[in-house]
């Protein structure tokens, strides 16, 4: 186990939203902009960093037969507290984002990594895995939103406002004037395809990068046996 | 053993209640106060855009009282009026009623009318409209909201007060005639309440 094997896993290899396709309901509920999106993203990220820090610090106090109801109250208490920080000092946010708060303790990526991983690992490795986790998929949040925003609405960050204050009511981008918008992206079933091209955009990523490993490899090879 | 086994694991269970339990209890203690002043001010903030501050001096929030009218008011539940007074006289009522034929679900609104039956302005509290289709009748997607600002039964004429297709002065949305149709409706209605029940509602 090594850091940089956990930052690879989190962000890309087993990449909750794109990979393991876990915690589709929020994702797919709340992307209808890059704001929003990160808003649920950092939400679920300081979810799964406490959950995972709690779990490993009392992975050996904690009896095998009763672990699952004690994730579940940990991810449940977590989850409530971070509700109501949301709701005091980011009102306006948690007026959009309100159900889906709560959803994060149905995540099954949440308790799939105090299962898989917390539960298993040092403090150190879990903190490190839940803050990687968490960000590859508030990446996978803020693209998907993007993406939805920009075909649905014609603009980027609109919002933003809400997460960092009237002095972020500039940052909107209108990216395409006087938009009549396109209903598709912006319903769910823009999710779906959002997240269906992003997934397909990684695979095909990946496998141009094994072709390319491929390649490098057997011309290694090939020069080897030039020189033998 | 077994019982030594289930002590053990219902003392863990327990335990990580207590700290959850605990963990939320302080929550709610540091949160509390500043989520209900949020409330009151986002509810404020509201109330305040269809009616200024600076045109009332009592307190909406203790000043208040609740009337029931499911066919104008559009819902069974008792509904809010707040009451704007300016030294004691009356200003202008904003009534919290609902449109029961959205598109999909309820729609509820703050509904201004001043003291002389005219409208001080209509926002949307909370809907479950298509996004795209729907959702125009919120302010921060389009003006059209505003349209209601200064109108009252005599303006336009009461067989006017429908959305443009049906034969009134309203625009409806491109593809999208329900949930429009369903807010003139309500806002109408609104203002046939108060035409009604004003005196009772100043009381
Ligand atoms: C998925 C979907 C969602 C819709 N959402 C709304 C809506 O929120 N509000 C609305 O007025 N009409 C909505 N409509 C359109 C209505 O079904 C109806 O066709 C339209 O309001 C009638 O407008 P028209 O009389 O101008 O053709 C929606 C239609 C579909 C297929």
């Amino acid at each position: 186990m090594t850091y940089s094997s956990i930052i690879y896993q989190g962000l890309w290899k087993s990449n909750a939203n794109l990979v393991q396709l876990l915690g589709l309901c929020p994702l797919l509920a709340v992307t209808g902009t890059a704001i929003n999106g990160l808003g649920l993203g950092i939400a679920t990220l300081l979810t799964v960093l406490t959950s995972n820090f709690i779990i490993s610090l009392t992975r050996n106090l904690i009896p095998q037969e009763v672990r699952l109801p004690i994730f579940v109250l940990i991810i449940a208490s977590i989850v409530t507290a971070v509700e109501m920080f949301i709701k005091a000092y980011y009102y306006d946010l948690y007026l959009i984002l309100g159900i889906f708060i709560p959803l994060i303790v149905t995540n099954c990526f949440v308790i799939g990594r105090a299962e898989a991983f917390a539960s298993k690992h040092r403090v150190d490795y879990a903190l490190l895995d839940g803050l990687m986790m968490g960000l590859g998929s508030t990446l996978v949040l803020v693209l998907l939103g993007g993406f939805r925003e920009l075909v649905g609405y014609g603009t980027l960050f609109s919002q933003a406002e809400l997460l960092f204050g009237a002095a972020a009511q500039n940052l909107t981008f209108i990216v395409i004037e006087d938009y009549r918008g396109f209903l598709l992206a912006i319903l769910p079933p823009g999710a779906f395809i959002g997240l269906g091209l992003l997934v397909a955009l990684k695979n095909w990523l990946d496998h141009k990068l094994a072709k390319t490993a491929q390649f490098s490899l057997s011309s290694q090879i090939e020069g080897h046996e030039q020189f033998s | 053993m077994l019982i030594q086994k289930m002590l053990h694991s219902a003392g863990m269970l327990t335990l990580s209640a207590l700290l959850g339990g605990g963990l939320v209890a302080f929550s709610f203690e540091v949160t509390d106060q500043q989520i209900q002043a949020n409330q009151r001010a986002a509810l404020l903030r509201g109330l305040n855009e269809i009616l200024p501050a600076e045109r009332y001096d009592n307190d909406l929030f203790t000043d208040l009282s609740y009337v029931q009218n499911q066919t104008l008011l559009g819902t069974e539940k008792p509904v809010i009026v707040y009451r704007a007074r300016k030294a004691g006289h009356p200003v202008a009522a904003i009534l919290t009623p609902s449109a029961p034929d959205g598109y999909n679900g309820e729609i509820r609104l703050l509904v201004g009318i001043n003291y002389q039956g005219q409208l001080e302005g209509v926002r949307i509290v909370s809907h479950q409209e298509t996004p795209g289709l729907g959702d125009w009748i919120e302010l921060r997607r389009s003006k059209w909201i505003l349209n209601f600002k200064d109108r009252s039964l005599q303006n336009p004429l009461s067989n006017q007060w429908l959305v443009k297709r049906d034969g009134g002065i309203f625009d409806q949305f491109t593809g999208a005639t329900i949930t429009p149709r369903a807010v003139v409706k309500a806002v109408k209605n609104s203002l046939l309440f108060f035409q009604s029940y004003r005196d009772q509602i100043f009381k």
